[in-house]
């Protein structure tokens, strides 16, 4: 037998629907990729029991005819998100036993078109990082490694688990959330796609909080077809979601493989400040080559206010997550210690139950909304807000598309940058502004550093334009011919 | 105008009140989830997942909820805002799941109006609206069941609540509990709350000052959670007391929260301004901002039923009665549903004024005997009228009618029936009415020489002689008329 865990799903699937392979075999090859790739550390529980029994009732579909879109896509569910009675703990130790007794509104839905979960991957806590550092249950691992060196690499954050084991070949694809750069950055570091839909595409129903108005849920793939049939099932409108969109969700696969010739593509050029990785300033002339040489225009484009963008994320994201988190204080669920008094047992819950990096965010975002702070800091982010909003605006006047690298540089080492949060915080620094404007953008590994490590670059596009990021990233994927791990 | 000074030995205070009234919303679901709303259910039996702010529970807005904001409003001739937006309250308690209350503190559904409330002279006194906006209930704490413990109980928490906010414009405590009567009573005509206080349905913070007349407001204290009218009233008075006291020994009032302690019928301190409270309001980003079109308030102004200001205004034009027979029939919503049955029945409707002396005369204090409200009233309107047109048609005398209501109480009969059954027609016969008073005039002549030669008092006496012979029937008019020209 072939191996299964290298195909993307589309060749899965036609094995699968001429029966010349079980979603059994699938799901047991994945399950056995699971237990030898257990050092990546990408998963913080998993189900392995229950995706093979899930696996002989999607046998079953296909067998009488009635398979799903998805049927038998063998899927890695990030630890924020929540699936009936499959812990889930946002890597947290204060919520480390817990089990919700309902599905996320994205995870009902891909469960619905016949994906099977595997299991929960792991994140940095409560999804605030780059790197899965902060995790609870430790940084999961880069299945790539610098060309001669066996040390550990971050593979980014927080979708880190996610996108490791997509990465890794132990799992075909995964669900991220994104709320300053959390899909997008993890994919690139570990040289896979990842989607970010524009806000309000995907349910956040179910989906731990970390930035209400930030968080976006979307696919991890090795292939950007594959991320198109995820994010197809698990788009569109939830009543449950006051911030969902009323929006009917198209054949994303249409738009792969459709020509770019007379499209036009904005280069931002703050995207390109002095003493950016000059590996990463080549890949981007490349892709911009591509572009060319498949009949796009390219233009210079400004975004005036990318600078002011992490900053401003650095102020909101903080001030949601400090109200966020306000429900985790071991009275209903979770890690509760017990106190001498109520608020002894909130200090004693919330000191052992987050970690140092959540407790950073939980301050400063509580300083930012305080009385006499909030107009100098929260309300000005919010205008900086619009600002970064309205440079897209103009932007998209002139251009279909914007085309920036994803990253500033490729993972780091297990170990480096942990000790100053600001150097983390800058490896948000192209995509922050992606989700301070709602929009949508999706990373595409185009190749490797000299070290031997994957580099992304990112479309972003007007908002609900899912469709034309899904035509560019595929013209980039032929392009670009990347070989994945065990392509 | 009614003087509201209070005159010490040193002179004049004027007392400065507003009010912030909290009220429950009718509503069969809370305010941002579906949960059924509850009184006296088990506890924790109405408590959906995003009541108890379970991880990924996302609110959702309920309309019903906004559209009886909207009723109160208009009903309180106040500014809609067509913009409005909910804001989180962050704070931490055992009752309250998600660490913050959703509430409308920027930008409330409803701005400035005012309600007029009737003065004991007759005259009407403007109290200024200045906001009214909608926020949830927290849960209950109990502390006092195990000896050790708090329980909670989210029962009520999420639930729907009004808070109304006066100006500083009432200035007795008459005044401010005349206010919340009204409010109440608006309240219930429109159907947005029973404003029920035993429920715990409506609530008041009381702001309380007092000064020199012509001088700037005194420093206030602000009262909490009073829970029934007469408490408003003797929370006051207690606070303006305790304050003139304080300032007429040379203290000075600190700004704080006080709490009513009903069994001692005292305020007392609860926190000083330094001690409140940063709420950390922002906008929730779960929310939209609530968006409503002229069209859709101008819809619901067009569906507000008539409100009790209305009634009173027709009933005196339509049926003649004074201001005060005209208040007393709408202080509630079923008497004046009665009361208009009965005019309907009756034969001549020049008896209406009649007929409010009746329902808030006899039958209010059969009720009041009988510990019963209208609507339980053994006699229903269309049988008090036929008793009233029996007088109407001079069958039988009011002192008659008296007897026979009892009766009807007691019998369920039709007053018509009891008349014959038991002979009480009024005798109005003239001719047979002349027989029995000559007899009278025959047999006192002593009498009839008194009164001739000037003791007019004794014109009663023959009536009772009357009266006396006829067993009450004689028709009193006719009796009257027959005597004096007979004497």
């Amino acid at each position: 037998m072939t191996d299964l865990v290298a195909l993307s799903y589309g060749a899965l699937r036609q094995k699968l629907l001429s029966k010349s392979v079980t979603v059994q075999d699938v799901v047991t090859q994945y399950v056995r990729r699971m237990a030898q790739t257990q050092p990546l550390n990408a998963f913080v529980t998993e189900y392995t029991d229950q995706a093979l029994n899930q696996a002989a009732e999607a046998d079953r579909r296909i067998q009488s005819g009635t398979a799903r879109p998805l049927e038998g896509f063998p899927l890695a569910v990030k630890d924020n998100c929540c699936v009936e009675g499959m812990r889930t703990t946002a890597s947290s130790k204060i919520l480390e036993n817990f089990i919700p007794p309902y599905t996320a509104t994205v995870v009902k839905r891909l469960q619905d078109a016949g994906a099977i979960v595997l299991g929960k991957t792991n994140l940095d806590e409560f999804a605030m990082g780059s790197s899965t550092i902060t995790s609870h249950f430790g940084p999961s691992i880069n299945p790539w490694k610098i060309k001669g060196d066996t040390a550990d690499l971050i593979p980014g954050g927080s979708s880190g688990g996610s996108s490791a084991c997509v990465a890794g070949l132990s799992s075909l694809g995964a669900l991220g959330t994104d709320t300053g750069g959390s899909i997008r950055q993890p994919a690139a570091l570990c040289g896979v796609v990842g989607m970010k839909p524009t806000y309000g595409l995907c349910s956040r129903y179910g989906i731990i909080a970390f930035a209400s108005s930030l968080d976006q849920a979307g696919p991890i793939t090795r292939t950007v077809e594959d991320a198109s049939l995820v994010l197809r099932e698990m788009a569109g409108h939830d009543p449950k979601d006051s911030t969902s969109l009323v929006y009917t969700v198209p054949d994303y696969t249409k738009a792969l493989g459709q020509s770019i010739k007379g499209m036009k593509v904005g280069i931002p050029k703050e995207y390109r400040p002095a003493g950016l990785n000059a590996e990463i300033a080549a890949w981007w002339d490349k892709t911009i080559q591509w572009m060319k040489d498949a009949g796009a225009e390219i233009l210079d484009i400004s975004l005036p206010h990318t600078k002011y963008a992490l900053p401003a994320y650095y102020i909101i994201a903080p001030a949601e997550a400090s109200s966020n988190l306000a429900r985790y204080d071991g009275v209903r669920y979770g890690l509760r210690v017990p106190g001498g008094s109520l608020d002894d047992l909130y200090a004693k819950t919330r000191t052992e139950g987050f970690g140092d990096e959540v407790k950073r965010r939980i301050l400063i975002g509580t300083y930012v909304l305080s009385s006499g702070k909030y107009e100098d800091y929260y309300l000005r982010a919010q205008r900086v807000r619009q600002r970064v909003t309205d440079d897209f605006t103009q932007a998209y006047k002139k251009v279909d598309v914007i085309l920036a690298p994803t990253t500033a540089n490729t993972a780091f080492k297990v170990g480096e940058n942990i000790t100053d949060p600001l150097a983390m915080y800058l490896q948000d620094v192209f995509t922050v502004s992606t989700n301070l404007a709602g929009l949508p953008a999706i990373s595409v590994p185009v190749g490797l550093s000299n070290e031997g490590l994957p580099i992304g670059m990112q479309f972003i596009g007007p908002a609900l334009q899912e469709e034309r990021l899904f035509q560019f990233a595929s013209v980039v994927e032929q392009a670009a011919q990347f070989k994945g791990i065990g392509q | 105008m009614i003087n509201t000074l209070i005159t010490t030995a040193t002179g004049d205070w004027e007392v400065i009140i507003g009010l912030e009234v909290h009220t429950q919303v009718k509503s069969k679901t809370k305010l941002f989830s579906g949960a059924a709303t509850s009184f006296a259910a088990e506890p924790n039996t109405k408590v959906s997942l995003v009541d108890a702010a379970m991880p990924g529970m996302l609110p959702v807005l309920n309309e019903v909820c906004l559209e009886q904001a909207v009723k109160t409003g208009l009903a309180l001739n106040a500014q809609i805002n067509l913009y409005s937006v909910f804001d989180r309250k962050n704070y931490f308690y055992a009752d309250l799941p998600q660490g913050y209350q959703i509430s409308q503190f920027y930008h409330p559904i409803v701005g400035e109006g005012y309600l007029d409330i009737d003065l004991a002279d007759e005259t009407t006194k403007r109290v200024r609206i200045e906001r009214i906006h909608l926020e949830q209930d927290a849960g209950k704490s109990i502390h006092d069941v195990h000896p050790d413990k708090s329980l909670i109980d989210l029962n009520r928490c999420g639930t729907a609540l009004m808070e109304i906010v006066t100006k500083p414009d009432m200035r007795s405590a008459d005044e401010a509990m005349d206010f919340v009567k009204k409010l109440r009573l608006i309240l219930r005509y429109l159907g947005s709350s029973d404003a029920n206080m035993d429920e715990g349905s409506l609530r008041a913070d009381v702001n309380v000052s007092v000064h020199r007349p012509g001088t700037p407001f005194g420093t206030r204290a602000e009262i909490k959670n009073v829970n029934s009218i007469r408490f408003i009233g003797q929370a006051i008075d207690y606070e303006v007391n305790r304050q003139i006291t304080l300032l007429e020994s040379g203290g000075a009032i600190d700004q704080e929260t006080r709490l009513f302690d009903a069994s001692t019928v005292t305020t007392r301190s609860m926190r000083s301004k330094e001690d409140a409270p940063d709420y950390r309001y922002f906008p929730d980003p779960d929310l939209l901002p609530v968006m409503l079109t002229q069209d859709y308030v101008n819809e619901i102004k067009g569906g507000l039923p008539e409100l009790p200001g209305q009634k009173r205004a027709r009933f005196m034009k339509d049926y003649g009665l004074s201001l005060y027979d005209a208040t007393v029939l709408v202080s509630d919503m079923e008497t004046p549903l009665y009361y208009e049955a009965v005019v309907t029945h009756l034969a001549k409707k020049d008896g209406a004024k009649m007929a409010s002396n009746w329902v808030s005369g006899e039958l209010f204090a059969l009720l009041k005997e009988h510990n019963l409200s209208i609507v339980d009233s053994p006699i229903g309107p269309q049988q008090l009228a036929g008793l009233l047109n029996l007088i109407g048609e001079g069958q039988i005398s009011g002192r008659t009618a008296k007897d026979v209501l009892e009766d009807m109480w007691q019998s369920g009969k039709e007053a018509s029936v009891i008349v014959s059954e038991k002979g009480l027609v009024q005798m109005s016969d003239a001719g047979e009415l002349e027989g029995i008073i000559d007899k009278v005039l025959g047999d006192n002549p002593q009498m009839v020489e008194q009164y001739r030669s000037g003791k007019d008092k004794l014109f009663g006496f023959f009536v009772g002689q009357v009266m006396k012979v006829t067993g009450g029937k004689a028709n009193p008019q006719m009796t009257n008329d027959i005597l004096k020209k007979k004497l």
